[in-house]
Protein backbone atom coordinates (compact mmCIF):
# COMPACT_ATOMS: atom_id res chain seq x y z
CA UNK A 1 0.00 0.00 0.00
CA UNK A 2 2.98 2.40 0.83
CA UNK A 3 5.03 2.54 -2.06
CA UNK A 4 7.90 4.68 -1.20
CA UNK A 5 8.34 6.85 -5.18
CA UNK A 6 4.73 8.06 -4.57
CA UNK A 7 4.39 11.96 -3.41
CA UNK A 8 2.13 12.01 0.11
CA UNK A 9 -0.19 15.68 0.15
CA UNK A 10 0.35 17.37 3.58
CA UNK A 11 -3.33 15.20 4.57
CA UNK A 12 -1.85 11.81 3.90
CA UNK A 13 -2.53 10.29 7.27
CA UNK A 14 -5.78 12.11 7.51
CA UNK A 15 -6.62 9.47 4.86
CA UNK A 16 -4.83 6.56 6.58
CA UNK A 17 -7.19 7.75 9.72
CA UNK A 18 -10.10 8.40 7.73
CA UNK A 19 -9.85 4.16 6.24
CA UNK A 20 -9.05 5.86 2.94
CA UNK A 21 -8.37 3.30 0.27
CA UNK A 22 -4.72 4.55 -1.04
CA UNK A 23 -4.35 3.99 -5.09
CA UNK A 24 -1.08 5.70 -6.93
CA UNK A 25 -2.62 8.60 -8.95
CA UNK A 26 -0.12 11.15 -11.28
CA UNK A 27 2.60 10.05 -8.83
CA UNK A 28 0.93 10.41 -5.61
CA UNK A 29 -0.45 8.61 -2.98
CA UNK A 30 -3.97 9.47 -3.15
CA UNK A 31 -7.36 7.86 -2.00
CA UNK A 32 -9.88 6.98 -4.09
CA UNK A 33 -12.83 6.16 -1.93
CA UNK A 34 -13.37 6.22 2.15
CA UNK A 35 -17.31 5.24 2.59
CA UNK A 36 -17.99 3.94 -1.02
CA UNK A 37 -17.86 6.31 -4.32
CA UNK A 38 -21.46 6.67 -4.85
CA UNK A 39 -21.85 7.77 -1.37
CA UNK A 40 -19.36 9.96 -1.66
CA UNK A 41 -20.61 11.57 -4.53
CA UNK A 42 -24.37 11.85 -3.37
CA UNK A 43 -23.01 13.61 -0.68
CA UNK A 44 -21.67 16.19 -2.99
CA UNK A 45 -25.05 16.42 -4.89
CA UNK A 46 -27.12 16.62 -1.77
CA UNK A 47 -25.05 18.20 1.33
CA UNK A 48 -21.60 18.63 1.33
CA UNK A 49 -18.32 16.85 0.70
CA UNK A 50 -14.30 17.57 1.08
CA UNK A 51 -11.53 16.65 -1.04
CA UNK A 52 -7.88 16.61 -0.65
CA UNK A 53 -6.73 18.46 -3.83
CA UNK A 54 -3.29 19.24 -2.55
CA UNK A 55 -2.01 17.07 -5.84
CA UNK A 56 -2.91 20.28 -8.22
CA UNK A 57 0.11 22.07 -9.32
CA UNK A 58 0.18 25.51 -8.52
CA UNK A 59 2.33 27.79 -11.12
CA UNK A 60 2.88 31.54 -9.87
CA UNK A 61 4.02 34.04 -12.82
CA UNK A 62 5.05 37.36 -11.48
CA UNK A 63 6.40 40.46 -13.08
CA UNK A 64 5.71 43.93 -15.19
CA UNK A 65 4.73 41.28 -18.41
CA UNK A 66 2.87 38.50 -16.66
CA UNK A 67 -0.30 39.23 -17.83
CA UNK A 68 0.70 40.12 -21.41
CA UNK A 69 2.72 36.54 -21.41
CA UNK A 70 -0.53 34.64 -19.86
CA UNK A 71 -2.08 35.78 -22.91
CA UNK A 72 0.22 35.05 -25.41
CA UNK A 73 0.91 31.63 -23.24
CA UNK A 74 -2.99 30.76 -23.17
CA UNK A 75 -6.06 30.55 -25.82
CA UNK A 76 -8.81 32.61 -23.48
CA UNK A 77 -8.50 36.15 -23.33
CA UNK A 78 -7.15 37.69 -19.86
CA UNK A 79 -6.14 41.32 -20.90
CA UNK A 80 -9.81 42.21 -19.98
CA UNK A 81 -9.87 40.63 -16.47
CA UNK A 82 -10.32 41.90 -13.29
CA UNK A 83 -8.44 41.54 -10.45
CA UNK A 84 -9.25 38.45 -7.77
CA UNK A 85 -10.71 36.54 -10.48
CA UNK A 86 -10.57 33.36 -11.87
CA UNK A 87 -10.76 32.05 -16.08
CA UNK A 88 -10.21 28.64 -17.01
CA UNK A 89 -8.22 27.83 -20.02
CA UNK A 90 -6.92 25.21 -22.14
CA UNK A 91 -2.84 25.48 -22.57
CA UNK A 92 -1.97 24.91 -26.54
CA UNK A 93 1.22 23.54 -28.27
CA UNK A 94 1.77 25.57 -31.90
CA UNK A 95 -0.26 22.48 -33.08
CA UNK A 96 -3.29 23.15 -31.28
CA UNK A 97 -3.01 20.06 -29.57
CA UNK A 98 -2.83 20.77 -25.28
CA UNK A 99 -0.22 21.01 -22.92
CA UNK A 100 -2.68 21.14 -20.22
CA UNK A 101 -6.18 22.27 -19.07
CA UNK A 102 -5.93 25.24 -16.24
CA UNK A 103 -7.61 27.96 -14.19
CA UNK A 104 -5.84 31.06 -14.04
CA UNK A 105 -6.32 33.52 -10.68
CA UNK A 106 -5.50 37.06 -11.13
CA UNK A 107 -4.15 38.67 -8.45
CA UNK A 108 -2.99 41.72 -10.11
CA UNK A 109 -1.47 42.39 -13.18
CA UNK A 110 1.79 41.82 -11.82
CA UNK A 111 1.00 38.22 -10.49
CA UNK A 112 -0.95 35.36 -12.27
CA UNK A 113 -1.30 32.07 -10.36
CA UNK A 114 -2.12 28.84 -12.57
CA UNK A 115 -3.63 25.92 -11.58
CA UNK A 116 -2.45 23.40 -13.23
CA UNK A 117 -3.23 19.18 -13.41
CA UNK A 118 -1.26 17.13 -10.86
CA UNK A 119 2.18 17.79 -10.20
CA UNK A 120 4.52 15.95 -10.35
CA UNK A 121 3.38 14.56 -14.13
CA UNK A 122 2.05 17.24 -15.46
CA UNK A 123 3.20 20.76 -12.83
CA UNK A 124 7.10 19.68 -14.08
CA UNK A 125 5.50 19.37 -18.11
CA UNK A 126 4.17 22.97 -17.85
CA UNK A 127 6.67 24.94 -16.28
CA UNK A 128 8.96 23.12 -18.65
CA UNK A 129 6.85 24.08 -21.42
CA UNK A 130 5.74 27.57 -20.06
CA UNK A 131 9.91 28.68 -19.58
CA UNK A 132 10.39 27.81 -23.06
CA UNK A 133 8.08 30.23 -23.94
CA UNK A 134 9.29 33.26 -21.91
CA UNK A 135 11.23 34.23 -24.22
CA UNK A 136 11.37 38.27 -23.59
CA UNK A 137 8.96 38.80 -21.47
CA UNK A 138 9.79 40.56 -18.09
CA UNK A 139 8.57 37.57 -15.87
CA UNK A 140 9.78 35.45 -13.10
CA UNK A 141 8.25 31.31 -12.99
CA UNK A 142 7.94 29.60 -9.76
CA UNK A 143 6.66 26.17 -9.39
CA UNK A 144 4.99 26.44 -5.55
CA UNK A 145 3.39 22.71 -6.14
CA UNK A 146 5.07 21.07 -3.46
CA UNK A 147 4.49 24.43 -1.12
CA UNK A 148 0.66 24.63 -1.04
CA UNK A 149 -2.23 22.22 0.30
CA UNK A 150 -5.49 22.52 -1.15
CA UNK A 151 -8.74 21.28 -0.27
CA UNK A 152 -11.82 21.30 -2.55
CA UNK A 153 -15.27 22.04 -0.04
CA UNK A 154 -18.29 21.23 -2.50
CA UNK A 155 -22.02 20.48 -2.45
CA UNK A 156 -25.11 22.79 -1.66
CA UNK A 157 -24.37 23.22 1.78
CA UNK A 158 -20.56 24.35 1.62
CA UNK A 159 -21.32 28.44 1.84
CA UNK A 160 -23.48 27.68 5.27
CA UNK A 161 -20.34 25.50 6.74
CA UNK A 162 -17.53 27.54 5.45
CA UNK A 163 -18.75 31.67 6.13
CA UNK A 164 -19.24 31.24 10.18
CA UNK A 165 -15.98 30.48 10.47
CA UNK A 166 -14.29 33.31 6.86
CA UNK A 167 -12.98 36.80 8.15
CA UNK A 168 -11.92 38.50 4.87
CA UNK A 169 -12.49 41.73 3.12
CA UNK A 170 -16.27 39.99 2.31
CA UNK A 171 -17.85 37.46 3.61
CA UNK A 172 -18.15 33.69 1.22
CA UNK A 173 -21.73 34.70 0.63
CA UNK A 174 -20.83 37.53 -1.31
CA UNK A 175 -17.83 35.81 -3.23
CA UNK A 176 -19.49 35.29 -6.22
CA UNK A 177 -18.59 31.87 -8.73
CA UNK A 178 -14.89 32.20 -10.71
CA UNK A 179 -13.70 35.03 -8.04
CA UNK A 180 -11.44 34.27 -5.13
CA UNK A 181 -10.66 36.23 -1.49
CA UNK A 182 -7.79 36.30 0.43
CA UNK A 183 -9.00 35.76 4.26
CA UNK A 184 -8.82 33.25 7.22
CA UNK A 185 -10.48 30.15 7.71
CA UNK A 186 -10.44 28.76 11.20
CA UNK A 187 -7.51 31.07 11.74
CA UNK A 188 -5.00 30.30 8.79
CA UNK A 189 -4.59 32.17 6.40
CA UNK A 190 -5.86 31.03 2.90
CA UNK A 191 -6.84 31.78 -0.82
CA UNK A 192 -10.39 30.68 -1.23
CA UNK A 193 -12.39 30.89 -4.61
CA UNK A 194 -15.68 30.10 -5.56
CA UNK A 195 -14.81 27.11 -8.24
CA UNK A 196 -14.63 23.66 -7.97
CA UNK A 197 -14.80 20.54 -10.47
CA UNK A 198 -18.23 18.85 -9.22
CA UNK A 199 -20.64 20.65 -10.99
CA UNK A 200 -22.14 21.79 -7.26
CA UNK A 201 -21.69 25.32 -5.47
CA UNK A 202 -18.52 25.34 -3.51
CA UNK A 203 -14.92 26.83 -2.79
CA UNK A 204 -11.56 25.78 -3.60
CA UNK A 205 -8.99 26.71 -0.66
CA UNK A 206 -5.23 27.20 -1.03
CA UNK A 207 -2.87 27.66 2.10
CA UNK A 208 0.65 28.60 1.31
CA UNK A 209 1.94 26.52 3.93
CA UNK A 210 0.68 22.64 3.17
CA UNK A 211 0.40 22.02 6.73
CA UNK A 212 -2.47 24.67 7.43
CA UNK A 213 -4.14 22.84 5.26
CA UNK A 214 -4.50 19.84 8.03
CA UNK A 215 -6.53 21.66 10.32
CA UNK A 216 -8.57 22.97 7.79
CA UNK A 217 -9.69 19.57 6.65
CA UNK A 218 -10.08 18.42 10.47
CA UNK A 219 -11.91 21.67 11.35
CA UNK A 220 -14.38 21.70 8.42
CA UNK A 221 -14.95 17.74 8.96
CA UNK A 222 -16.00 18.41 12.67
CA UNK A 223 -17.94 21.59 12.05
CA UNK A 224 -19.61 20.04 8.36
CA UNK A 225 -20.84 16.64 10.05
CA UNK A 226 -23.93 18.23 11.23
CA UNK A 227 -24.55 19.14 7.51
CA UNK A 228 -23.54 15.71 6.79
CA UNK A 229 -20.03 16.58 5.31
CA UNK A 230 -18.03 12.75 3.92
CA UNK A 231 -14.66 13.26 2.74
CA UNK A 232 -14.69 12.23 -0.53
CA UNK A 233 -11.40 10.51 -3.18
CA UNK A 234 -10.61 10.61 -6.75
CA UNK A 235 -13.47 8.07 -7.51
CA UNK A 236 -15.83 11.13 -6.39
CA UNK A 237 -14.13 13.37 -7.93
CA UNK A 238 -14.20 11.49 -11.50
CA UNK A 239 -17.96 10.53 -11.16
CA UNK A 240 -18.88 14.16 -10.29
CA UNK A 241 -17.13 15.63 -12.98
CA UNK A 242 -18.09 13.31 -15.10
CA UNK A 243 -22.22 13.98 -14.89
CA UNK A 244 -21.42 17.30 -15.54
CA UNK A 245 -18.86 16.49 -18.55
CA UNK A 246 -15.92 18.96 -17.53
CA UNK A 247 -13.26 17.82 -19.73
CA UNK A 248 -10.29 15.45 -17.41
CA UNK A 249 -7.09 15.74 -19.06
CA UNK A 250 -5.37 12.71 -20.23
CA UNK A 251 -8.70 11.01 -20.79
CA UNK A 252 -11.21 13.65 -22.33
CA UNK A 253 -8.50 15.96 -24.20
CA UNK A 254 -4.66 15.96 -24.35
CA UNK A 255 -1.77 17.00 -27.17
CA UNK A 256 -3.69 15.45 -29.74
CA UNK A 257 -6.96 17.03 -28.97
CA UNK A 258 -7.65 20.65 -30.28
CA UNK A 259 -9.99 23.04 -28.08
CA UNK A 260 -12.58 23.20 -30.96
CA UNK A 261 -13.06 19.59 -31.21
CA UNK A 262 -13.39 18.90 -27.60
CA UNK A 263 -16.38 21.67 -27.19
CA UNK A 264 -13.77 24.00 -25.48
CA UNK A 265 -13.78 26.49 -28.22
CA UNK A 266 -15.34 29.43 -26.07
CA UNK A 267 -12.21 29.41 -23.93
CA UNK A 268 -10.45 29.96 -28.00
CA UNK A 269 -10.31 33.58 -28.33
CA UNK A 270 -9.17 33.51 -32.44
CA UNK A 271 -9.36 37.48 -32.81
CA UNK A 272 -6.69 38.13 -30.01
CA UNK A 273 -3.41 39.15 -31.57
CA UNK A 274 -1.19 36.43 -31.21
CA UNK A 275 -1.15 33.70 -29.01
CA UNK A 276 0.55 29.91 -28.90
CA UNK A 277 -1.65 28.00 -31.24
CA UNK A 278 -3.40 30.50 -32.70
CA UNK A 279 -1.76 29.92 -36.37
CA UNK A 280 -3.11 26.30 -36.16
CA UNK A 281 -6.48 26.66 -34.68
CA UNK A 282 -7.21 29.40 -37.73
CA UNK A 283 -6.61 27.02 -40.09
CA UNK A 284 -8.44 24.15 -38.10
CA UNK A 285 -11.69 26.96 -37.55
CA UNK A 286 -11.34 27.43 -41.90
CA UNK A 287 -11.20 23.99 -42.98
CA UNK A 288 -13.71 22.70 -40.10
CA UNK A 289 -13.62 20.46 -37.78
CA UNK A 290 -13.34 16.82 -38.11
CA UNK A 291 -14.70 14.71 -34.86
CA UNK A 292 -16.21 16.26 -31.97
CA UNK A 293 -16.42 15.56 -28.17
CA UNK A 294 -20.11 13.56 -28.05
CA UNK A 295 -22.39 12.21 -25.62
CA UNK A 296 -23.52 9.02 -25.07
CA UNK A 297 -26.47 7.27 -23.46
CA UNK A 298 -26.13 3.45 -23.06
CA UNK A 299 -29.25 1.68 -22.01
CA UNK A 300 -27.68 -1.61 -21.49
CA UNK A 301 -24.61 -3.68 -21.95
CA UNK A 302 -22.61 -2.55 -19.80
CA UNK A 303 -19.96 0.85 -19.21
CA UNK A 304 -17.26 2.00 -21.97
CA UNK A 305 -14.51 2.59 -20.85
CA UNK A 306 -11.53 5.25 -21.91
CA UNK A 307 -9.84 4.25 -25.22
CA UNK A 308 -12.90 1.93 -26.50
CA UNK A 309 -13.70 1.67 -30.04
CA UNK A 310 -17.23 3.20 -31.56
CA UNK A 311 -18.30 1.84 -34.35
CA UNK A 312 -21.08 2.35 -37.19
CA UNK A 313 -21.96 -0.17 -39.82
CA UNK A 314 -19.00 -1.89 -38.62
CA UNK A 315 -16.23 0.72 -39.53
CA UNK A 316 -14.42 2.60 -36.47
CA UNK A 317 -16.11 6.27 -36.41
CA UNK A 318 -14.65 7.03 -32.86
CA UNK A 319 -12.99 6.31 -29.59
CA UNK A 320 -14.25 6.38 -25.40
CA UNK A 321 -12.56 9.07 -23.74
CA UNK A 322 -15.06 8.54 -20.83
CA UNK A 323 -17.78 6.48 -19.62
CA UNK A 324 -19.03 5.53 -16.28
CA UNK A 325 -22.19 4.83 -14.39
CA UNK A 326 -23.90 8.28 -13.07
CA UNK A 327 -24.94 7.82 -9.74
CA UNK A 328 -27.22 10.78 -9.39
CA UNK A 329 -29.16 9.83 -13.03
CA UNK A 330 -28.54 5.81 -12.27
CA UNK A 331 -27.64 5.59 -15.96
CA UNK A 332 -24.60 4.92 -17.76
CA UNK A 333 -23.06 7.73 -20.32
CA UNK A 334 -20.38 8.08 -22.15
CA UNK A 335 -17.80 11.11 -24.09
CA UNK A 336 -16.44 10.11 -27.10
CA UNK A 337 -14.78 11.62 -30.26
CA UNK A 338 -17.37 10.59 -33.09
CA UNK A 339 -16.22 11.56 -37.03
CA UNK A 340 -18.91 14.23 -38.32
CA UNK A 341 -21.55 13.65 -38.97
CA UNK A 342 -22.17 10.73 -36.62
CA UNK A 343 -22.38 12.86 -33.75
CA UNK A 344 -26.32 14.15 -34.84
CA UNK A 345 -28.48 13.75 -31.67
CA UNK A 346 -30.59 10.71 -31.69
CA UNK A 347 -27.92 8.68 -33.87
CA UNK A 348 -27.49 5.00 -32.71
CA UNK A 349 -23.90 3.90 -32.97
CA UNK A 350 -22.23 0.98 -31.45
CA UNK A 351 -19.68 0.67 -28.67
CA UNK A 352 -16.98 -2.32 -28.73
CA UNK A 353 -16.97 -3.50 -25.10
CA UNK A 354 -15.16 -6.62 -24.61
CA UNK A 355 -15.67 -8.15 -27.91
CA UNK A 356 -19.69 -7.38 -27.81
CA UNK A 357 -21.34 -4.65 -29.18
CA UNK A 358 -23.72 -2.73 -27.50
CA UNK A 359 -25.52 -0.19 -28.30
CA UNK A 360 -25.28 4.26 -27.45
CA UNK A 361 -27.58 6.44 -28.41
CA UNK A 362 -26.43 10.47 -29.15
CA UNK A 363 -27.59 12.57 -26.20
CA UNK A 364 -26.54 15.90 -25.43
CA UNK A 365 -23.72 16.91 -23.28
CA UNK A 366 -23.85 17.39 -20.19
CA UNK A 367 -25.43 14.48 -18.88
CA UNK A 368 -26.67 16.71 -15.31
CA UNK A 369 -26.55 20.40 -15.65
CA UNK A 370 -24.07 22.18 -13.49
CA UNK A 371 -26.19 23.58 -9.76
CA UNK A 372 -26.39 26.98 -11.13
CA UNK A 373 -28.12 25.82 -14.80
CA UNK A 374 -30.42 23.35 -13.09
CA UNK B 1 -11.32 -3.06 7.98
CA UNK B 2 -11.91 -6.96 8.56
CA UNK B 3 -14.39 -8.04 6.29
CA UNK B 4 -16.57 -11.50 6.82
CA UNK B 5 -15.94 -14.56 6.15
CA UNK B 6 -19.29 -16.94 6.89
CA UNK B 7 -18.90 -20.28 8.55
CA UNK B 8 -20.12 -23.24 6.40
CA UNK B 9 -19.58 -21.55 2.41
CA UNK B 10 -16.34 -23.07 1.04
CA UNK B 11 -13.87 -20.40 -0.86
CA UNK B 12 -12.38 -20.14 -4.40
CA UNK B 13 -9.01 -18.28 -4.74
CA UNK B 14 -10.88 -15.98 -6.65
CA UNK B 15 -13.38 -14.71 -4.27
CA UNK B 16 -16.38 -16.41 -4.66
CA UNK B 17 -18.28 -18.61 -1.95
CA UNK B 18 -20.17 -21.47 -2.75
CA UNK B 19 -22.95 -23.31 -0.60
CA UNK B 20 -23.43 -27.07 -1.03
CA UNK B 21 -27.16 -28.54 -0.83
CA UNK B 22 -27.53 -31.96 -2.46
CA UNK B 23 -26.36 -31.55 -5.98
CA UNK B 24 -26.54 -27.80 -6.00
CA UNK B 25 -24.45 -25.35 -5.37
CA UNK B 26 -25.23 -21.78 -4.80
CA UNK B 27 -22.37 -19.45 -5.99
CA UNK B 28 -21.54 -15.70 -4.58
CA UNK B 29 -18.65 -13.21 -4.28
CA UNK B 30 -17.31 -12.73 -0.85
CA UNK B 31 -17.56 -9.76 1.36
CA UNK B 32 -13.70 -9.20 0.67
CA UNK B 33 -14.70 -9.23 -2.89
CA UNK B 34 -17.02 -6.85 -3.02
CA UNK B 35 -15.10 -4.45 -1.13
CA UNK B 36 -12.70 -4.76 -3.17
CA UNK B 37 -14.34 -3.94 -5.96
CA UNK B 38 -16.73 -1.09 -4.81
CA UNK B 39 -19.93 -0.35 -5.78
CA UNK B 40 -21.16 -2.35 -8.19
CA UNK B 41 -23.49 -1.31 -10.89
CA UNK B 42 -23.40 -3.70 -13.47
CA UNK B 43 -24.05 -7.71 -13.61
CA UNK B 44 -23.45 -8.89 -17.44
CA UNK B 45 -26.53 -11.66 -18.35
CA UNK B 46 -25.89 -15.08 -16.62
CA UNK B 47 -27.05 -17.69 -18.74
CA UNK B 48 -29.16 -20.08 -17.51
CA UNK B 49 -28.69 -23.72 -18.98
CA UNK B 50 -24.75 -23.01 -19.74
CA UNK B 51 -22.94 -25.96 -19.07
CA UNK B 52 -19.72 -24.61 -16.87
CA UNK B 53 -16.32 -26.28 -16.24
CA UNK B 54 -14.60 -24.87 -12.93
CA UNK B 55 -12.93 -22.07 -13.77
CA UNK B 56 -14.67 -20.62 -16.83
CA UNK B 57 -16.18 -17.38 -16.50
CA UNK B 58 -19.92 -16.96 -14.93
CA UNK B 59 -20.17 -13.37 -15.99
CA UNK B 60 -18.52 -9.92 -15.51
CA UNK B 61 -19.66 -7.32 -12.76
CA UNK B 62 -18.41 -3.96 -13.28
CA UNK B 63 -17.69 -1.14 -10.63
CA UNK B 64 -17.67 2.37 -10.75
CA UNK B 65 -14.12 2.04 -10.55
CA UNK B 66 -13.12 -1.56 -12.10
CA UNK B 67 -14.27 -4.55 -14.23
CA UNK B 68 -14.57 -8.18 -12.89
CA UNK B 69 -15.21 -11.62 -14.08
CA UNK B 70 -16.79 -13.91 -11.65
CA UNK B 71 -15.81 -17.65 -11.97
CA UNK B 72 -17.49 -20.69 -11.49
CA UNK B 73 -15.18 -22.15 -8.46
CA UNK B 74 -16.84 -25.77 -9.57
CA UNK B 75 -17.79 -27.56 -12.59
CA UNK B 76 -21.57 -27.73 -13.15
CA UNK B 77 -24.59 -26.70 -15.43
CA UNK B 78 -26.55 -23.31 -14.51
CA UNK B 79 -29.87 -24.44 -13.27
CA UNK B 80 -31.23 -20.55 -11.89
CA UNK B 81 -29.66 -16.90 -11.92
CA UNK B 82 -30.73 -14.96 -9.25
CA UNK B 83 -32.53 -11.82 -11.43
CA UNK B 84 -32.22 -9.93 -8.16
CA UNK B 85 -28.59 -8.96 -8.59
CA UNK B 86 -29.18 -8.17 -12.62
CA UNK B 87 -31.80 -5.86 -11.87
CA UNK B 88 -30.08 -4.27 -8.62
CA UNK B 89 -26.52 -5.34 -8.34
CA UNK B 90 -25.75 -2.89 -5.13
CA UNK B 91 -27.23 -5.99 -3.27
CA UNK B 92 -23.78 -7.58 -4.36
CA UNK B 93 -22.47 -4.91 -1.99
CA UNK B 94 -24.78 -5.32 0.57
CA UNK B 95 -25.55 -8.82 0.83
CA UNK B 96 -22.70 -10.55 -0.52
CA UNK B 97 -23.88 -13.60 1.06
CA UNK B 98 -27.38 -12.85 0.82
CA UNK B 99 -29.71 -11.74 -1.82
CA UNK B 100 -26.15 -10.78 -3.21
CA UNK B 101 -25.76 -14.79 -4.60
CA UNK B 102 -25.03 -15.03 -8.41
CA UNK B 103 -26.12 -18.51 -9.54
CA UNK B 104 -27.05 -22.39 -8.87
CA UNK B 105 -25.38 -25.14 -10.32
CA UNK B 106 -25.56 -28.27 -10.75
CA UNK B 107 -22.35 -29.83 -9.88
CA UNK B 108 -21.39 -32.47 -12.15
CA UNK B 109 -18.01 -33.44 -10.27
CA UNK B 110 -18.37 -33.36 -6.61
CA UNK B 111 -14.72 -34.15 -6.09
CA UNK B 112 -13.77 -30.72 -6.90
CA UNK B 113 -15.09 -29.87 -3.86
CA UNK B 114 -12.45 -30.66 -1.85
CA UNK B 115 -10.01 -28.17 -4.05
CA UNK B 116 -12.03 -25.14 -2.19
CA UNK B 117 -11.26 -23.64 1.31
CA UNK B 118 -12.73 -23.86 4.25
CA UNK B 119 -14.09 -20.57 6.05
CA UNK B 120 -10.80 -20.50 8.67
CA UNK B 121 -8.77 -21.11 5.03
CA UNK B 122 -10.25 -18.78 3.43
CA UNK B 123 -9.84 -15.65 6.50
CA UNK B 124 -6.34 -16.64 6.97
CA UNK B 125 -5.83 -16.52 2.66
CA UNK B 126 -7.43 -13.15 2.72
CA UNK B 127 -5.49 -11.70 5.76
CA UNK B 128 -4.56 -8.13 5.51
Amino acid sequence: MNDSNLLRTPLFEEHLQLKGRMIPFDGFDMPVQYSGIIDEHLAVREKIGIFDISHMGQIEIKGIDALPFVDYLLTNQFSDMKDDSIKYSPMCYFHGGQVDDLFVYKISNRFILLIVNASPNYSEKDEQWIREQAGNYDIEIHNKSNEYGAVAIQGPLAEKLLNPFFKGDISLTDLKRFKFVYGKIFGKEVLISRTGYTGEDGFEIYTAKGDDIVDIWRNSLQEGDKFGIKPCGLGARDTTRFEVCYWLYGNDIDETVNPLESGQGWTVKLNKKNFIGKDALLKIQQDGIKRKLTGLYIAQGGIPRHGMEVLFDNKKIGYITSGNYCPTLKKVYAMAYLDLPFNKKSNMVQVLLRNKKIEAEVVDMPFLAPFNKR
Amino acid sequence: MSKEVKEGLLYSKNDEWLKVENDLGTVGVTDYAQDQLGDIVYVEEIKKGAVLRKGDIITTVESVKAVAEVYAPISGEIVEVNQIIIDEPSKINKEPYGNGWFAKLRISNPDEIKELMTAPDYSEYRKE
